[in-house]
């Protein structure tokens, strides 16, 4: 038994588990989650993967992780690819991994929520940061592919509803690998330019990967950094893309865009009719209310000439009634004069001499005789009648005649 | 870019800031005249330049870091889509 026995020394025998190991598995797929993530200085990554009952360590060399597209992070849930082997110094097995993807969602998806994260903890997306649009963007700089539909679209409708402005486009490759560097180059040519008050970021509808340049921070960063108002309008249906989250305004198609140029040229025109339209009606009140103090004026001040004119009035009026006052007055003596002449005219004593009575007068003193008393014999008396008198002289007094 | 648009903000500011004044009716005739001329002067140029209907459309090209307008052909032909 002795002889037989074979002693490893301790390099042999893990080197005969190393082949034993590459030959049973050689290259797998192990799916686990992330722990203990370390990223070394020299560039090599260090982590476990785990699962609810056990761990196994793992390398990702420099060569193979620089082509991640996302970060490796705690918790997170992902599917190794690569070989078993050993680590002598050490005594342990560990995943040599060549390449990682993220369980679930897609590495590209992974990446891009990363980096979303990211920029809006930076601030990228910050309401706050958001630049007003000009009042009327009458010079529009588009960034796009100048050959595309997004850059007829926009132009279409402009030259429709805003003929007014002037459209400047930098092209730009709008997908594919260097579009997202041309895009973001074509941002930065405007601002260096000046020469337009609004940049169009566009292209027309496509699939996720079509707009996947639309997400690459090198946009993001452009338009943060722009100093002219932005307007993202990416194509799109589901996704909201970094270029739209960080633009002071998004819309979902080049022909929204458009039409927000539009919609602000018909909005001014509107206003600018009510502006003349209450210019108007503000200058005809100051007038009628100038028009009115005019008349009550005028009330207030009578000329002399009026006063005169109001004055003879008066007078020929109360000269009128006077007038007639006197006339009825006059009316009412004459009437009154009348019924006492008729009631003299009854009284009159000649009025009893018509009826065959006569009237004597003493002629000595003038007295009528109404008793014969006062006379004597020989006074001459007068005696008038009807019609001519005559004189007598008294034969006798006969005191009471008793007839 | 015409001389309306220019001052295009500055315009509509300025005609807000005179329908303002003219509507609180505290200016005498004279001066209320001539801000109701001016006032019009301004919606008329303000109007002009949003009517205005001869734009351009230009690309914008970069030789050795010095940028140059080029003609751009918008009018796509019939038939293409």
């Amino acid at each position: 038994m002795e002889k037989s026995r074979h002693i490893y020394t301790v390099s042999e025998i893990t080197q005969d588990i190393k082949i034993i190991l590459e030959n049973t598995f050689g290259e797998v797929w192990v799916e686990g989650e992330i722990s203990n993530f370390r990223a070394a200085t020299s560039g090599h990554f260090y982590f476990t993967l785990k699962d609810k009952d056990a761990v196994l360590s793992a390398a990702m060399f420099v060569r193979a992780n620089r082509q991640l597209k996302f970060k490796i992070e705690d918790g997170l849930k992902v599917i190794c690819f690569g070989k078993v082997d050993i680590y002598p110094p050490r005594g342990q097995y560990q995943l040599i991994v060549e390449s990682i993807e993220p369980k679930g969602v897609g590495a590209q998806q992974l990446a891009f929520e990363q980096l979303k994260n990211r920029l809006l903890k930076e601030g990228l997306f910050d309401p706050a940061h958001k630049k007003p649009l000009p009042l009327m963007p009458f010079r529009a700089g588009i960034v796009t592919s100048s050959a595309g539909a997004a850059v007829r679209d926009i132009l279409q409708i402009l030259k429709k509803g805003a003929p007014c402005v002037d459209v400047i486009i930098r092209s730009a490759r709008v997908q594919g690998e260097g579009a997202a560097l041309e895009i973001a180059e074509g941002v930065e040519d405007f601002n260096r330019f000046k020469e337009v008050d609004v940049i169009i970021i566009s292209r027309g509808g496509g699939s996720t990967e079509d707009l996947w340049a639309f997400n690459e921070e090198v946009i993001a960063r452009a338009i943060y950094n722009s100093t002219i108002p932005t307007i993202s309008a990416v194509g799109h249906q589901i996704n909201t893309t970094l270029s739209d989250l960080v633009a002071d305004v998004f819309v979902e198609t080049p022909s929204a865009a458009a039409k927000i140029i539009v919609d602000k040229k018909n909005k001014l025109l509107s206003e600018l009719e009510s502006y003349k339209y209450e210019l108007i009606s503000s200058v005809t009140a100051v007038i009628q209310g100038l028009k009115n103090n005019l008349i009550a004026l005028r009330h207030m001040l009578k000329s002399p000439l009026d006063r005169l004119l109001e004055k003879q009035q008066l007078l020929d009026e109360l000269s009128t009634a006077l007038l007639s006052h006197i006339r009825h007055c006059l009316s009412i003596a004459n009437e009154r004069a009348l019924s006492l002449i008729k009631r003299l005219e009854a009284l009159s004593p000649l009025a009893v001499l018509s009826r065959g009575y006569s009237l004597s007068t003493l002629v000595s003193n003038g007295a009528v005789v109404k008793d014969a008393a006062e006379l004597k014999a020989g006074d001459l008396v007068k005696t008038m009648l009807k019609k001519g008198s005559f004189l007598g002289t008294v034969q006798e007094v006969i005191e009471d005649d008793k007839r | 870019m015409t001389k309306d648009k220019q001052s295009f903000e500055e315009d509509i500011r300025r005609l807000q800031k005179i329908v303002e004044e003219l509507s609180g009716g505290k200016l005498s005739l004279g001066d209320s005249l001539k801000k109701y001329e001016e006032g019009i002067k301004l919606a008329q140029g303000c109007s002009h330049a949003l009517n205005e209907a001869q734009r351009k459309v230009e690309l914008l090209a970069k030789k050795d870091a010095k940028f140059s307008l080029e003609k751009f052909e918008d009018e796509p032909a019939e038939g293409e889509s």
